[in-house]
């Protein structure tokens, strides 16, 4: 299977930017009682929601919104790809960030999100052009990997291997692990532990 | 020549396929183990695509994220969770995977069976869809959690890319102090190195406070990793883990466990081994430890003050305030005395039989106080009979505590066991993120199982140390 190309997102933007969301706020285990992921866009962050009646998910102006800006470590703590699924199904497209917890970062990946980091004070700027224009359109340029908004503009970083398989149409790790399947088998058998550790 | 790589590096090494021109590795993975929360989607991508699973003998199945730890008679209460049970019989039949289910001695929180059942063992990579995962690298294994579209390449290929990262040997040496446990030392270390502090690094646990903990302690240390950032966390094989291993029901027998073992040992970090960082601890600098915020790094030793926000780092004082406020605690003040409503002994950091014989040692000829809620949930049917064997049961129901059967329970919430409102909860389990134990608003302090039964019986915080009689 091919996956499609992702260069550059261009979407109007929302900032959210605290530190150490972890996928449990993203999305509250209760929601993972399920066996597809359909449905879980409008239960992204609902018990911040519930608890915060100015909650930028919830604000009439970004709704539409398909680039967001976070803090510091976003993502952290359970593995659920359900997380960035909410998110996805939300709307969102491309994520801007302090910086990313492993996995989070790994299950964007899998579903060609592009996850980038930016300097805070770079961050700050946006979420400040965000709130006073909320239909301003952002683009995540992953080639020159800047971003850019009206008149502000600043670079942002992603690991190679990561930008590489979206630019290029790769993200879709399972096509080309299968593609390795005979190298796989004949690897197996150097594996001491599946060969009755006769070394 | 002496091999100068570290466990890690040797046993990626070893499960290297190929490494891709961008850097990342396709690693072939010794042991997988699914649950029904993180693969009912997977199956799907199968199916789609028309795909077998490549290695149906590396994958096992449990379930416990959904399981109700009361009534476990079918149909579920919860349609949804019954779902989800059907889906994961249904997946496990078709594809030709083992599921250790309900009906099965052997079912349990997947973290807890792995090693019970032999299926962890030094040397493999094992990866889960699940982020605690890192438990498993106690019996030095390369164990990392994975989200569900991995699970899939890894259900059809035994194999997923993955970016070495780097190792930082995480050095603690001395003896620990009485009422101070390997759950203690974990909290400490990520309340010394942030949540953040492992993000792109392996950890290597290693000195000789980790040397003399039991494999079930170093589980607990390992288990927690992860909330420090790091995707994996590991401790060198040694003569306790070979010990652990022998006899278990996965494991090989006669000369083939010779073998095993010799192969075991031989993986561990040299002396000269090399690392991308060392840190060092002592041990005598860890009291028992409590969270008093909304991340896991947000902890204080018992007698230590809460922060306050001025003296903490401008980039900092804005997630303090924030804990402060949802947690309902003051700057500057003792977590000593918070008043608790739950108790919680259970999940995959500190569910296990010497947890529970601990907790049961300080609870024995003591009640719970009135006006606490309090559980105790083993984290596997095995760990459940044992107790219930020793008696502990008896001691733990005779205190007020109310025994469950095995499962995830309270740590998560996503099956009956749940806070409400504004309850505070000390728990022995590993997040104590807003919302984690299903109320929105419900609180918890993580702390180590002992801590949690002092709490029950106190009906408030409490320091162990201080605690009549328990320790010697």
């Amino acid at each position: 299977m091919v996956s499609t190309e992702i260069r550059s997102i261009t979407a109007t933007g929302i900032a959210l930017l605290l530190d150490d969301i972890d996928t449990d706020r993203i999305i509250p285990a209760r929601f993972l009682r399920c066996v597809t992921f359909d449905g879980l866009g409008e239960h992204a962050f609902e018990d911040d929601r519930q608890q915060d009646a100015n909650h930028p998910f919830d604000r009439p102006q970004f709704q539409g919104a398909g680039i967001l800006l976070a803090g510091r470590n976003f993502g952290c703590g359970s593995s659920r790809e359900h997380a960035p699924q909410s998110l996805m199904r939300w709307g969102i497209k491309a994520v801007i960030a302090e910086s990313f917890a492993e996995i989070f970062f790994g299950n964007c990946g899998s579903l060609g999100i592009p996850a980038v980091t930016a300097v805070r004070a770079d961050l700050v700027k946006l979420a400040a052009v965000i709130e006073t224009n909320p239909t301003l359109e952002i683009t995540v340029d992953l080639q020159q990997l800047q971003v850019s908004a009206g008149d502000l503009s600043f670079s942002v970083s992603m690991p190679a291997s990561a930008r590489d398989a979206l630019v290029t149409g790769q993200w879709d790790y399972l096509g080309r692990l299968l593609s390795a399947a005979d190298q796989v088998k004949s690897h197996a058998k150097k594996i001491p532990y599946l060969t009755g550790f006769r070394m | 020549m002496s091999d100068k790589r570290n466990l890690f590096n040797k046993v990626w090494d070893l499960h290297t396929v190929q490494t891709l021109p961008g850097g990342q590795t396709q690693l072939f993975v010794g042991l997988h183990l699914i649950h029904e929360v993180t693969s009912p989607q997977a199956f799907e991508i199968l199916r789609d695509r028309k795909l077998s699973v490549a290695f149906p003998e590396r994958t096992i199945a449990t379930v416990d994220h959904i399981v109700p730890t009361s009534s476990q008679a079918r149909p579920f209460l919860d349609g949804l969770a019954e779902q989800m049970m059907s889906a994961i019989e249904k997946n496990c039949a078709e594809f030709g995977i083992t599921l250790l289910d309900l009906k099965d001695e052997r079912q349990g929180i997947v973290h807890v069976v792995g090693p019970e059942q032999g299926l962890t063992q030094p040397g493999m990579t094992i990866v889960c869809g699940d982020s605690h995962t890192s438990t498993h690298g106690a019996f030095g294994s390369i164990a990392i959690g994975i989200g569900t579209s991995n699970v899939a390449e890894v259900l059809a290929t035994q194999t997923m890319f993955l970016s070495r990262p780097k190792v930082r040997r995480v050095v603690v040496n001395g003896e620990l102090a009485s009422g101070v446990y390997a759950k203690d030392v974990i909290l400490y270390i990520i309340q010394q190195l942030g949540v953040q502090g492992g993000v792109g690094y392996a950890y290597e646990f290693a000195g000789t406070t980790f040397d003399s903990m039991s494999m079930e302690e170093r589980m607990t240390v390992c288990n927690m990793s992860i909330e420090g950032g790091a995707r994996c966390g590991y401790i060198n094989p040694d003569q306790t883990t070979v010990d652990y291993l022998q006899g278990r029901s996965f494991v090989p027998k006669g000369a083939d466990f010779e073998r095993a073992g010799k192969w075991w040992l031989s993986l561990a970090s040299g002396e000269d081994a090399q690392f991308d960082d060392v840190v060092e601890f002592r041990a005598d600098e860890i009291e028992p430890t409590v969270t008093w915020g909304i991340t896991p790094a947000q902890s204080v030793g018992i007698s230590q003050p809460l922060p306050k926000v001025n003296e903490v780092a401008a980039d900092e004082q804005r997630l303090i305030r924030e804990a402060l406020d949802f947690m309902g605690l003051k700057e500057g003040q003792s977590i000593k005395g918070t008043k608790i409503d739950v108790a919680f002994i259970g999940s995959c950091t500190n569910s296990r039989i010497s947890d529970l014989r601990e907790a049961a040692r300080i609870v024995e000829g003591h009640r719970v106080s009135p006006h606490v809620k309090a559980i105790v949930v083993p984290g596997s049917q095995l760990v459940r009979k044992q107790a219930m064997a020793e008696g502990l049961h008896k001691i733990f129901e005779a205190a007020g505590f109310e025994w469950r059967e095995a499962g995830c329970s309270m740590c998560l919430a996503m099956n009956p066991d749940k806070l409400q409102g504004r309850e505070v909860c000390a728990s022995s389990s590993n997040r104590n993120f807003k919302g984690r134990q299903g109320s929105p608003t419900g609180r918890t302090l993580l702390m180590s199982p002992a801590m949690v039964a002092v709490a029950a019986i106190e009906g408030h915080v409490a320091d162990i140390r201080e605690f009549a009689g328990v320790l010697v």
